[in-house]
């Protein structure tokens, strides 16, 4: 307020400090690039082991459509995936913070469905839903998600001291409202983090799911067929689309959970 | 309020032969026993005694966060437990124990908010006590951003938010440095005084004790009891400030309190009681 000359110094050190936040791995993002199409065009790599960026850009353009399809048909199963795993983990975590014997009952299992590569079940579960449905990608992106939203979300409900639940109940709070006032607000940013750590398991989970069969159609299964028929450009295509949904449900779930913990400290 | 109110002269607190024993069988620990008191309207009661004596669970058995197992107890005429869900009484925790993604005046306005009022209500409640407390300008920070006098101030606005007659205090000034304490000290009597609420006040101080209250009830482990009440005869009229401190009728108290506390605590159990 103090006029334009005490204004200028800070906002060019926040304008440096944004330019080299985000300039700088751009930059490092570039040169890279340009190593990588010297490597290919002037050294010689050959183009099986390694097709030049240009290439990759090329079969992009060729093919928006497929890929922006196959983007949506994977997509689709994490998020579907990542939902219901999500909403069954809330729940489970609810009823194990609530009662000590489902806890007990949950716990070996949830630790058992966090060792064992769920991917491994695809074969199984393509057979058992039949060749032609999404339901066995579904069901992995869904018991992938599930286990880091049920233990964070069950962290996240133990996080209340029996100090304040002893202030609640001074103040002859119901069941419902030490629930609103207290449990929700100290265990959301738990259950947000939960799913931030979820969703790119989801993203993985529905991709990899589509190299053991199924329909065609995702880019798993594209990025498989395209390696399959020598078509190394395409595949790289496609697993830079991959690299891109797997970013993207990151940057949403991660910006969900900044929002919730900014948020929580406002309300009334 | 509702039909079970009588008049005004009724008892805040009357305890008849209270007892509390945690545990059963051969590990049972007997907390409290045969207690007998009795706490009028706007009158500051201390319960004073060392550590293991009794006195947080004597005012835990009254805020009906534990249930006695002998004796009775009735709270401004009723059971505890329907005082407190009457909301007759507020309590200060030692530690302040706010919400710290509430706002200070978020924190003030719990009680309100968990009772319906209205936010017109809870604004205007809130902004009263906020400057009752000598916190108008932290109304918007966060529990985080106070210190711990500021925090224990915050709990104790939020104890008054709905006007309790009966304030429960468990050590609240006890994490505290001596000058802080003072301070709070001064503050809670003005605060006593003006809202004329009757106070229970949790401390192992002795000179905080006789400082702020009408009555000390002294008390002994062991199992814990009751083993003498000294009236301090400093009325509520008095000013609680540092001329206070330095009046030798203060001291005299101070030093009767102390003798009820070693005195009799070593003839009746036989040993020192620390």
């Amino acid at each position: 307020m103090s006029g334009a000359a005490s204004t200028t110094s800070p906002r060019t050190t926040r304008a440096l400090t944004v330019g080299g936040r985000v300039l700088a791995p751009v930059v490092v993002g570039l040169v890279g690039l340009a190593v990588w199409q010297l490597l290919v065009g002037v050294v010689g790599v050959s183009a099986y082991l390694l097709p030049s960026p240009s290439e990759i850009v090329e079969e992009f353009r060729a093919n928006t459509d497929a890929i922006f399809e196959a983007a949506r048909t994977t997509g689709g199963n994490a998020l579907i995936g990542l939902v219901t795993g999500g909403l069954l983990g809330i729940v489970l975590a609810g009823l194990a913070a609530a009662t000590r014997v489902v806890d007990s009952m949950l716990a070996p299992v949830v630790a058992a469905l966090a060792v064992v590569p769920i991917v491994a079940l695809a074969p199984v579960l393509n057979t058992m839903f039949g060749a032609d449905a999404e339901t066995g990608r579904r069901t992995i992106a869904a018991v992938a998600a599930f286990v880091p939203v049920f233990l964070n979300t069950l962290r996240g409900l133990r996080q209340t001291t029996p100090l304040q639940r002893e202030l609640l109940a001074t103040h002859a709070a119901s069941a419902w409202q030490t629930f609103r006032v207290l449990t929700l607000p100290a265990g959301a940013p738990y259950v947000l983090t939960g799913f931030r750590v979820a969703g790119s398991l989801a993203v993985i989970s529905a991709l990899v799911a589509e190299y053991f069969g199924g329909p065609r159609g995702g880019l798993g299964a594209y990025i498989s067929t395209s390696a399959a028929t020598s078509a190394y450009a395409r595949a790289w295509a496609y697993v830079g689309a991959a690299i891109v949904l797997g970013l993207a449900v990151y940057v949403v779930t991660a910006g969900l959970e900044w929002l919730v913990s900014r948020r929580l400290p406002a309300t009334t | 309020m509702t039909a079970t109110d009588t008049p005004t002269g009724e008892s805040a607190v009357v305890a008849r032969g209270l007892g509390k024993t945690f545990g059963s069988g051969a590990r049972a620990v007997l907390a409290l026993t045969d207690v007998d008191l009795e706490v009028a309207p706007g009158e500051f009661v201390s319960l004073l005694g060392p550590s293991g004596c009794g006195k947080s669970t004597l005012l835990r058995l009254v805020a009906d966060l534990e249930q006695p197992t002998g004796g009775e107890l009735s709270v401004f005429g009723k059971t505890a437990r329907q005082a407190r869900l009457d909301q007759d009484y507020g309590f200060a925790f030692q530690q302040a124990g706010l919400l710290p993604w509430r706002s200070v005046a978020a924190n003030i306005a719990l009680p309100l908010q968990l009772h319906g009022a209205s936010r017109t209500e809870r604004k205007e409640r809130v902004a009263e006590l906020a400057s009752l407390v000598g916190l108008e300008d932290f109304t918007r920070s966060h529990p985080d951003q106070l210190s711990g006098g500021m925090q224990q101030r915050v709990a104790i606005a939020r104890a008054l938010a709905e006007k309790p007659r009966l304030l429960l205090m468990d050590e609240p000034f006890g994490a505290l440095d001596e000058m802080t304490r003072e301070r709070l000290q001064g503050e809670l009597a003005r605060i006593a005084a003006e809202s004329g609420t009757a106070v229970v006040f949790v401390t192992h101080s002795i000179p905080e004790a006789v400082f702020l209250s009408d009555r000390v009830v002294v008390m002994s482990p062991r199992p814990g009891r009751i083993t003498g009440v000294v009236a301090t005869g400093i009325g509520r009229e008095v000013a609680r400030d540092d001329v206070l401190r330095e009046d030798p009728r203060f001291h005299a108290k101070v030093t009767e309190v102390r003798e009820t506390l070693h005195g009799r605590a070593a003839a009746s159990a036989g040993r020192e009681a620390r």
